[in-house]
């Protein structure tokens, strides 16, 4: 392996070795952690789409929950009502999504801000209204059950373990998916509208367009992240896709580190693994969660990932001056 | 080479931009002064589409679209805009390839502009790599000029390019664009430091309460009492 060249490709290093430690040792042990891993996992995945349209190109949305319910809800009917496969299930509910997030986003983009904001908060108001009315498809808040593990082909992964393994697999896809775009032509566009969207039409960037890309790819992200909830819970029902869902999803990526690559995965493993590190504390367990919160956003107020970023832009100033 | 005729733009029920009209011939480097809220940066906003505006503007011989920035661009019409609008988390490079955005596919040319940039703007080549946000207001400045000259302009147009530079680093700004506009780039170039505008502007127009009130020469202006002169006429007009 090649030797870091920089401190801070060794302190990149280092987090990495750090996750993939944390996971062998979950592989090895078993038990909740491999739980805990998986939805982390699930949410590093949400927040990455999540991380598209608000990271790198400086939008808001508090609707990403729609999405990801239509892809658990696709993936749970599909697969349990109509005895489809896992992966035709799952395929339907991402196209279900990122058709609607075209219809939907073409007339909302054209909102701003706060504007864009309630927009989008209220798209998730109504899927998730709709999941809890529609009760001949989506039995209400009874919710679908028995909606089949992550598998292929008539098979299922046999265990909590190798379901682990599988969404790390898909995760790394969706993390390798927004690095490569990250760094390509839509990239470099989505990125001069998040600084600044006079500046990017001055230089012939077509605004409109890119952010409903951005907006699609978004609402792609969060239905795979809802149909693999799906699956590897076995439940959906109206709850699991509510506010509570943007509210740890907005946490996730602040703590994480907006906008950056790695940002989405570390945020998830920190708000997934925090209240189980502080369940000594019994009674005072949500009193030191919140302090480490807080903490967190003192002390790295652009998300961890982003340390790496600063210390880059101090280090450039140090020599500059 | 550039024609405005009875351009105007408004933010809602405020008329930024009385109807306007202004010219620009070939080589030529125009000024636009006036103090704030003249309606400089309006004018601008409005040529490139970026403020919706009514009127017609010719570039060329031929009409330029209205409130199609992209295709203003792609004319070859481009602005530097209001603080410099740099993109602070990206690098020097990554924001020299983004003026270039509607090069695609032509490495060639791509490589050429950018040693030309490199050549105008040697410290940019030195921090290719430094984040855009680390420079300071001078070499900003030097890379929102350089992005600009990415894209191939064929008219640049400036928003205060000297604001919040100390005189020195103004000046040298300023000198550089008159040095593109020596090798036959037109530049319309808003200021509010005029004396510095005049300097290297053939012609200039004063501007005031959305409306031009004057065009001048720089002999015309050799003290700041014959702008006053200017501005206290059209108010008592």
């Amino acid at each position: 392996m090649k030797p870091p060249d920089s401190p801070f490709s060794a302190l990149t290093l280092a987090g990495w070795l750090a996750g993939a430690a944390l996971v062998g040792y979950a592989l090895f042990d078993g038990g909740y952690l491999v739980t805990v891993l998986g939805f982390a996992a699930i949410y590093a995945i949400f927040v990455s789409g999540l991380n598209f349209f608000m990271g790198y190109t400086g939008q808001v949305s508090f609707g990403q929950n729609a999405f990801a319910a239509i892809g658990g809800y696709t993936s749970a009917v599909l697969t349990t009502a109509f005895g489809w496969g896992v992966f035709p299930a799952m395929a339907s509910g991402i196209a279900a999504a990122a058709l609607l997030a075209l219809l939907i986003g073409f007339p909302t983009l054209r909102l701003r801000g706060h504007y864009l904001a309630m927009a989008t908060l209220a798209l998730g108001m109504i899927v998730q209204e709709i999941a809890v009315q529609w009760d001949s498809v989506t039995m209400g808040y009874t919710g679908i059950a028995a909606i089949p593990a992550l598998g292929a082909f008539g098979y299922e992964l046999p265990s909590d373990r190798a379901q682990l393994v599988a969404l790390l697999l898909a995760l790394a896809l969706c993390l390798w998916v927004a690095s490569r775009l990250k760094h390509s032509r839509l990239g470099q566009a989505l990125a001069a509208i998040a600084g600044s969207e006079d500046a990017a039409r001055a230089l012939g960037i077509d605004v409109a367009r890119y952010k409903l890309i951005a907006f699609v790819i978004a609402a792609i992200y969060a239905a795979f992240a809802g149909s693999l909830f799906a699956h590897f819970v076995g439940f959906v029902s109206p709850e699991v896709f509510g506010l509570h869902m943007v509210v740890l999803g907005f946490t996730m990526l602040y703590v994480g580190g907006i906008g950056t690559v790695a940002g989405p995965l570390v945020g998830a493993l920190i708000i997934s693994l925090l209240p189980e590190t502080f369940r000594g504390f019994k009674e005072f367990q949500d009193l030191a969660y919140g302090a480490a919160l807080i903490l967190i956003l003192i002390y790295a107020p652009k998300g961890l990932a982003s340390l790496v970023r600063r210390l880059r832009m101090r280090s450039d100033k140090r020599r500059a001056a | 080479m550039l024609s405005v005729r009875d351009l105007s733009a408004r933010y809602g029920n405020v008329e930024a931009l009385r109807p306007v009209n202004l010219h620009l011939g070939k080589g030529e480097l125009v000024a636009v002064l006036g103090p704030n809220g003249a309606g400089k940066s309006t004018l601008l906003r409005a040529l490139m589409g970026l403020t919706p505006g009514s009127g017609q503007v010719d570039f060329e011989g031929a009409a330029l679209p209205r409130n199609d920035p992209r295709a203003v661009t792609q004319r070859g019409v481009v602005l530097v805009p209001e603080g410099r609008g740099v993109f602070g988390p990206m690098s020097v490079r990554d924001n020299l390839e983004l003026g270039a955005y509607l090069l695609k596919g032509r490495p060639g040319e791509f490589n050429a502009r950018l040693d030309w940039v490199f050549a105008l703007f040697p410290r940019l080549r030195d921090r290719q790599s430094q984040l855009s946000g680390s420079l300071s207001g001078g070499e900003q400045q030097m890379l929102a000029i350089g992005r600009a000259m990415m894209a191939g302009p064929r008219l640049l147009l400036l928003d205060e390019p000297s604001l919040g530079l100390a005189p020195r680093l103004a000046a040298e700004i300023l000198e550089t664009l008159a040095t593109l506009n020596r090798e036959g780039l037109p530049v319309l170039l808003v200021e509010q430091r005029a004396p510095m505008a005049l300097r290297i502007a053939r012609r200039a127009y004063l501007m005031a309460v959305g409306r031009i009130v004057a065009e001048v020469t720089p002999d015309q202006i050799t003290s700041p009492h014959d702008l006053a002169r200017y501005y206290f006429a059209h108010e008592a007009a």
